[in-house]
Formats: C-alpha cells, structure tokens, sequence
C-alpha cells in the first residue's frame, strides 16, 4: 500500500510485517522513531506475539537480542553511534555465536565532538565484527532491504545490520509502498533455528575455544559471508518476484555503460549523486554512478565488474579512517587491483555536513580532470583548520579543538544550509 | 547406566546426606535421582567452593523446575572451568554470552519462552562476583528494575580467580590481592570500599532475595527452590571459598563458610519485596580472627608484625552485621528452621 | 520541483508543517519529500524544515538552498537568521503575523517582487480560534495553499484528516479553511495594487 510516511515509521511497519517476536529497545538519536512506532505496535496488540523490552543500556539490548535468539525467537533491535559503540562487545559475540538478529543502525557520527547528525562512522567501525551490513538509499529501500535482511540472517544463521542514514531518511516524510503480510509471510518464513537452548534437548552454547579450533570458527563465518555474496543476489530477485520492485542486491550502477569516470557511494547521497550526474550527463560528461548497497560482505567481484571499463572512479565516503583516507575507498581498490584505473577519495558529509549539488558539480568535473588528489575533503573550512593549526603551534595550552572551531565560526545556530 | 554409590558420613547436623532424617527430609544432594547438572569431570581447582555452590544450586533449581530449566553464564571461573572446548559439563540447556551480560541474556531467553507460551520453562542466569558486583551490574540492576522472570545467581568468591585473584567491589577490606598487595600504610584491600548487592537487589522491591553458604547445604537448596517457585526477578548470593585465591586448605572450603557465616562476616538470610523475612543466626559465635587466621590472603595480618588493629576493624564489621541482621539472640536452631522451610516448601510442591 | 522552507521554533510544529504539505502533494498523486534541519528536541530553539514536491521520484537529499516558497512560523527569527536566503525571484513568503510587511519593515523585500506572492497571515491567532491553541501551522500551510495555488485546499484538509481525529480535526479544518479564505483575499487586494 502506498504510503507518504516518515522513514521509521515505514521501517517499523515492515519490522511488524516480519513477526519479530522479542524487540529490545533503548532510546537514541537517530533510531528512536522506530523503536517507539514497534513499542506502539506491541502494546496496542496489533503486533503479537511479541515481547517489547525497555533495556537499560544499548549492551543490554544486544544481550537481550543475543539470550532471545539463542532461545528460538526472531530478535530485532535498532541502534546508531555511541549505542552500536556501547554494544560493541555483545555486536561481535551475536555473530560469533551465529545468531541471525537483525538490527536497524540510524547511521550518525561518533563523538567526540558529540554530534546526532547523519555519516556512516558508526557502522563502519564495526566492519569487521562479523555481521552483515545493507546500506539503503531510500526508505523504500529502507523498508524491502529489512524484509530480505530476516530472510538472509536466518538463512545463514548470522547477524545483519540494515543500515540507513540517520536523519535524512530516518525522519524523511516521502512516498513508500508497505507491502501486505501475505506478501511478507509467503517471502519470509517462521524462524527455524540451527541451534536453541531447548530443555528438551540441551545444548551448550558459547563454549571456551582454544587455539585448536578457533581458526575454524573464524573461517566459517568468513565462509558464511561468501555463501552471502550468492544469496544477496537471489533473495533480491525473488523479492523482485513477489513485491514487483528492485531493491537489495550486492550493487546497484547507473550510466556506467559509457561511463569514463564513476562516483561509487553508499546509502541516500546517492540520490544527490544521480541527480548531479544527470545534469552533467546532460552537457555531455561521460560519468556514472556505481552504489554499494552490500558493504559487507563487500561484493569486490561486482566492483571490479562495474569499473573495468571506466578510467577514473571517485568513491565519495561518509566516513574517515583517520590516520589513513577512506574506508570504503580501500576496499574498492582492492576490488580494482592491477586494472590501472585512477582512484580518488572524496570524504563528505561527516557528522550531517550537508552535501550539495553545487558541491558535488565542482568535485565531480575535477576528478574528471583528474586534478584531484588522493584524498579530498569535500567543503572543508580550511581557513579554521589553519587558524587552529596555527594556534597549537604558536600556544602550548591551545585549549580544547572542537571549542575554538566553533569559536572561530561563529554563531551555528543562524545557519541552516 | 552404571550407579556409583555415594557415601556420606555423619559428621555433624549440618553435612551433607543427613542420613539420620527422614528421606523427605534429605537434601537434594543426598538424593541418587538429582540431576547432576554440572557432571564430573569439569577442571574446577581441587576444593573449588564455586563449583560444589553451581552445583547444588543449579541442582535445586532443575528440581524446582522440574527439568525445564535454561542457565545464561557470565564469563569467568564456572564459564571455563565447566566447558573445555569441545566437552561440557552442562546436563542442562547453557549460553555463555560475555562477562558482562549474564542477567541480560537471561531475560532474552525468558522473553522467548514467555513468547513462545512455553511458560513452565525457567531460566537462570549466574556468575562470579566480578560478573555480578562489577561488570555485570548495570545489566543485573536492569534485569531487577524490569522484574524480569530470571533467577540470578551469584557465586561470590571475593575476587576475580579466573584472570590471577584481583580486587572486585566484593573482595573484604585488608585482603591480599594481586592488585591490593600487602605493602604501605594499610596492606590489602582498602577499608570502606565494596558493595552489598544482596542489598541493593533489595533496594530493587524485587519478590525475593537471598544469601547463602555452601557450608548450610539445605539452606542452600531451600532457598533455590523457594525462588523457583516465585515469578519475577530473584536473587540468590551464595558464598563460595576459593582455595586457590584466599590461601585456605582445598579441604577447608566448607569450614571457611561456615566460619565465615559464625562470625558474622558473611550474614545469610532472605529478604521478599526488600524486607528481610528470615537469617540464618549464629550458632556458636567465632571472633572474626578464628575466620581470617587460615586464610594465607590475611596472613600480614598475623606473624612477625601483626596488625591487631585491622583484625579489630574487622570485628566491628561483623558486629555491625550481627546487630543488623539479628544474627544472635535466637535460640531457636537455624537448621531446624531451614528444616521447616523444607517440608513446608515440598507440601506446597505436591511432595515432590 | 517545487521547493518549500518552513522556519519556526521548536514547539510550533515546523517539522509538521513540511510533512503534512508532504502529505498532501501525496494526496494529489505526486511525490513529495519532507524533513527536518534536524537538531536536538529543544523547544523555542529555531528550527528549519524543507518539502519538495514533484511529479517525478525525488531522489535529492540536500537542504533546500533556493527556495520557490519560505513560510516562516515565528516573526521573531527575522531578525535572527537570514530568512529567505537563497529565494528564487519568483518566490512565495508567507510570514505569521498580525501586521503586514510594511508594519514589519520589510517593504524592501518586495522590490523587483510580485506583491501578490508576499503575505502575512494572523497564523497563531486562527489557531487559538479554532484549536485553542497558539500552534500556526496548519492555518500556514492552507494559506500556503490559497498563496501558491501548489497545493489544493482538500489535499490539505485530507492531511488534516490523516494527522488529527475528532475535534482537533474539526478545528484544524476550520482553522485551514479560514485561512485559505483570508489569504486569498489578500493576494486578490495585492494584485489590484
């Protein structure tokens, strides 16, 4: 059904749809709509059977989820920033233990500085920790990629992260299409768990692993992530099948047919950078868009595919490996070893920095040029970069950064652009 | 299946078998049809006070649950000791999750039963001291707050054995640790540090909390099978020597809880809804020192320079405990009190 | 596209207003999308949010930089922030307030602009009328509706229909049609001159 409805709601309404059966919820920005619009859905009892937990800590939500899933039941949480970091501990040992939870991250920078506004930090830093991550572009995408998340997590026995900008589509009112629970019940079916703590035949589950075994383990659920490589692709199709419409998959390209230069991004500035494209598409420029909806497991074969027959790509990241460029942009290079493409890094949009078209204009024609350098930072104020630079060199107590750059800027709060 | 017979001597009235009762008054342990949850052959220490607690403990409350019973374990000594990797000692359904995590976990299993409708299904969830007192709190406090259908246990050693006998917010002022060693000023553990969270679980107004030793063996499992016959959130603070981390003989560890109990340093009793309803009293009061001299943990405190002082300290400690719990003064036998509870409690289960 | 800032203050129902215009270009067949400058939940502070509606998917995420329509809750920000910002010359204001543009000053604004673009509308006080409450919002957007001509005055009693039940409906809706109705005679006036 066709809805005009806020980014968390359509996404609980498709949690509903799903049949949780245990939500462990603890407030935080951006992902509290969706919590409140599931906790909603529970007590009025147009969501049962489900157990809707107000936790105390994002730690506890996770252990919740784990202790819910170890036991047989379908477990769903949403977190985002210092909440995925505070949970850290408990992310790694759900995958681990192979337990299929699903979690919605509202994609939101890490402090210090504090800061609620939208980058992809967050679940970034916890690339490595085993669960899965979709990246949506629109809450539609939003919606269908949670769908097909219970559906791959269960599969595989393995955790996954849908992982949608804070902000910009967490709390965006746009056109979404909620699909039925037929339609939902005939895609998804009942959870059947590989293992469960059951009296009736006991198991023991989070057993000591000495050096003997623990390659193994690790290794299978590398392996787990490579059987998603195959899986993605097949769960988007049928999905495609049933509910009539292109959502998930490993990538997604647009104009790279003739492309000479591809902008690579995740999640909703690719809408931006469609739009950007078109219009330089319309004055000739041979560009295109390659987004990656799977970041983990990341699909290097498909990325490759994509940029063969280009000869620049730019991968513009919502992240920042300090100490190094991008994070995304590392895996891409892999993925285009030996290929002898000019690769560029452009890191934008940190911690909710809008990004605009004008903006992307203007980086987009300069890695086209070429005349980029490796890693750029799009709209960076240099003149309080220097500022502050100069005073550290110049003052030993030079006091706290983030104070003197706002200091410096002046006041925020009159800017809305 | 073979049967190995079990022998048990009567030393005392408070040991285990209590061959002279009646059978309906016998402790679980006692009974060849228990369930043995925690089977031989885990690699506990010699004498460990943690393992013989598991064990009746997760005993009673497979009894009180009549075999539906699910156990969440936090990190540490009972977590590795009970499953080398790929042997387990668990008869029963067990999750080991993190070390910080055991009470959480557990009211994500209870919330899948409760969801599931399998509502005759329990769930436990225990760990040492470090995982309660200290990185477990926060998890173990909201468990509590919610008045989640759990039944925490906690096997309090005073330390964290596991990783070398460090300091927790449980481990007894003027004790040796590695991190309070016995040297400056004041050697050992610091005084007016440390919690109480049998306390604070009370604080709580949860349906029932509890402490105990594994030297009252049937005020042991009494108090488990009360708990199990309570919905809600429930606790059970169960004192367990440690040989290896405390000094004391391997075959000692009973005696220490009972001295630990008779000098008042470890009160027991049982609370419901935060009012003290029961304490174990004292039976034949001991000074503190009686307590501390086996313990190699306390050592600087006797020998060559002793400090008489801090021993006095300590004594005021238990006197402070004795006088607020009303430990003395009853002359009415805490065993058979624990007796009573006993019977009373299987009438109430159907005789079982 | 048709691009719409919306600037108020915290507790005015900013955010509403874009989504519930969101709802109603919905309503009417087209896309539209709605969101928030987003900041922490401070009542009073000055809060900004954006619509865009279209007839094709809006796939652009960026702020709305250029304007076609500034509505502006709260006449006290107009000396705050630099409103209308980025306006195209063709563009709409609608500003709550009980005094006209030329009461407030802001006679310059309408230079080398179509007056018949430029209202004020009694916005808080339709609300106190008709809901009792001092919210301007709805009453803004249907005079957003009669202003622009984006919007049909039905799609936004719709969006009042899906947002609100009962009375606070019936209020919202009178409070809407008002609104309309007033707005409209102003920019008929306007034009005259």
């Amino acid at each position: 059904m066709l809805k005009q409805i806020e980014g968390s709601k359509a996404v609980a309404e498709a949690i509903g749809l799903c049949r949780p059966e245990v939500i462990c919820a603890y407030p935080i920005s951006p992902q509290t709509h969706i919590v409140e619009a599931l906790g909603e859905m529970v007590k009025s009892g147009e969501l049962t059977p489900c157990e809707f937990i107000n936790v105390e800590s994002e730690f506890a939500a996770m252990s919740v989820a784990i202790g819910a899933s170890a036991a047989g039941a379908r477990a769903y949480t949403a977190t985002a920033s210092q909440g995925l970091l505070f949970m850290a501990e408990a992310v790694y040992n759900a995958s681990g233990l192979g337990l299929p939870i699903v979690m919605t991250v509202a994609n939101r920078a890490i402090g210090a500085p504090i800061n609620i506004w939208n980058d992809h930090s967050d679940s970034l830093s916890q690339r490595d920790s085993g669960w899965m991550q979709l990246f949506a572009e629109t809450n539609q995408e939003a919606v269908d990629l949670h769908i097909q998340a219970f559906r791959l997590a269960e599969e595989l026995s393995m955790p996954i992260m849908v992982c949608m900008d804070g902000f910009i589509l967490t709390h965006a009112f746009e056109r979404v299409d909620i699909p039925s629970q037929q339609q939902v019940d005939a895609y998804l079916p009942p959870f059947e768990p590989r293992q469960v703590l059951d009296p009736a035949e006991p198991v023991s589950i989070g057993a000591m692993v000495g050096p003997e075994a623990f390659m193994e383990v690790r290794y299978l659920a590398h392996a787990k992530q490579m059987q998603a490589l195959e899986l993605i692709p097949q769960l988007a199709a049928e999905f495609k099948e049933r509910f009539n419409r292109d959502s998930g998959g490993l990538v997604r390209t647009y104009c790279i047919e003739d492309a000479e230069t591809v902008i690579i991004a995740m999640g909703s500035v690719l809408g931006t950078i469609k739009d950007t494209v078109d219009e330089m598409r319309a004055e000739g420029h041979k560009i295109g868009v390659l987004g990656i909806i799977s970041y983990r497991p990341f699909p290097l074969e498909q990325v490759r595919r994509a940029l063969l027959s280009c000869r620049r790509f730019l991968v513009l990241e919502k992240s920042l490996a300090v100490g190094m460029g991008g994070i995304v942009a590392t895996d891409v290079r892999m993925a285009v070893t030996g290929a002898g493409l000019k690769g560029y890094t452009a890191i934008a949009g940190l911690g909710g920095r809008p990004i605009l078209k004008s903006s992307l204009h203007a980086l987009f024609r300069r890695a086209q040029a070429e005349a980029l350098p490796p890693v750029t930072f799009l709209d960076l104020d240099w003149d309080v970069v220097n500022k502050q630079l100069a005073r550290e060199r110049t003052t030993r107590r030079s006091g706290p950064v983030a104070e003197n750059i706002l200091y410096d800027k002046g006041i925020v709060s009159a800017k809305f652009g | 299946m073979g049967f190995q017979p079990v022998k048990f001597y009567q030393t005392g009235t408070f040991t285990v078998g209590n061959r002279l009762l009646t059978p309906d008054e016998r402790s679980l342990q006692s009974d060849k049809g228990r369930s043995n949850s925690i089977n031989s052959g885990h690699r506990a220490c010699q004498g460990c006070g943690e393992a013989l607690g598991a064990r009746y403990a997760i005993d009673a409350a497979v009894a009180g649950s009549h075999g539906q019973l699910i156990a969440a374990n936090a990190t540490g000594c009972l977590e590795v000791f009970s499953t080398p990797y790929p042997e387990s000692s668990w008869q029963l359904p067990w999750i080991h999750s993190l070390f910080g995590n055991a009470a959480a976990v557990a009211t994500g299993i209870a919330a899948a039963m409760k969801v599931k409708g399998k509502t005759s299904v329990r769930v436990v969830a225990q760990g040492g001291d470090g995982g309660t007192t200290d990185i477990g709190f926060g998890c173990l406090s909201g468990m509590f707050e919610r008045n989640d259908d759990v039944l925490y246990i906690c096997y309090d050693n005073q330390g964290y054995m596991n990783t070398g006998v460090q300091r927790s917010s449980a481990t007894p002022p003027a004790a040796r640790t590695a991190t309070t060693m016995t040297v400056g000023k004041e050697p050992g553990n610091v005084f007016g540090q440390g919690k109480n969270v049998p306390e604070i679980a009370m604080a709580h107004g949860i349906p029932y909390v509890a402490t105990a030793t594994v030297a009252d063996l049937r005020d042991l499992e009494y108090k488990v099978r009360k708990a199990m016959t309570v919905h809600g959130a429930r606790y059970i603070h169960i004192f367990v020597p440690c040989p290896l981390g405390w000094g004391t003989a391997s075959n000692d560890t009973i005696r220490m809880a009972r001295l630990a109990k008779e000098s008042g340093t470890f009160p027991v009793f049982e609370a419901e809804y935060g009012e003290v309803t029961g304490v174990l009293k004292i039976r034949h009061q001991i000074p503190v020192e009686d307590y501390l001299r086996p313990q190699k943990r306390f050592a600087h405190l006797f020998g060559e320079h002793p400090h008489p002082e801090t021993i006095a300290r300590l004594q005021l400690l238990a006197d402070r405990n004795i006088r607020k719990y009303g430990l003395l003064n009853g002359h009415a036998a805490a065993a058979d009190e624990a007796n009573e509870h006993l019977r009373e409690l299987r009438i109430s289960e159907g005789g079982n | 596209m048709f691009q719409i800032r919306v600037h108020g203050r915290g507790g005015q129902g900013v955010v509403t207003a874009a989504e519930m215009l969101s709802v109603a270009a919905f309503e009417e067949g087209r896309h539209a999308q709605a969101f928030p400058s987003f900041g922490s939940e401070r009542t009073g502070a000055p809060v900004v949010a954006f619509c865009r509606i279209s007839d094709k998917e809006i796939r652009s995420r960026e702020p709305v930089i250029e304007p076609d329509a500034v509505i502006i809750q709260d006449a006290t920000l107009l000396h705050q922030i630099d409103i209308f910002a980025g306006l195209k010359p063709e563009g709409f204001v609608l500003l709550n307030s009980q005094r006209s543009l030329q009461e407030l000053g802001l006679a310059d604004l309408l230079k080398g602009r179509r007056p018949e673009r430029f209202c004020t509308l009694p916005a808080t006080e339709l609300g106190l009328k008709h809901i009792g409450r001092p919210i301007p919002n709805v009453p803004l957007i249907a005079g957003f509706a009669a202003l622009s001509g984006t919007i049909r005055l039905e799609s936004v009693i719709l969006a009042i229909n899906e947002k609100f039940k009962g009375k606070v409906a019936k209020g919202n809706i009178a409070a809407a049609e008002e609104a309309y109705l007033l707005v409209g005679q102003m920019i008929q006036e306007a034009a005259k001159c």
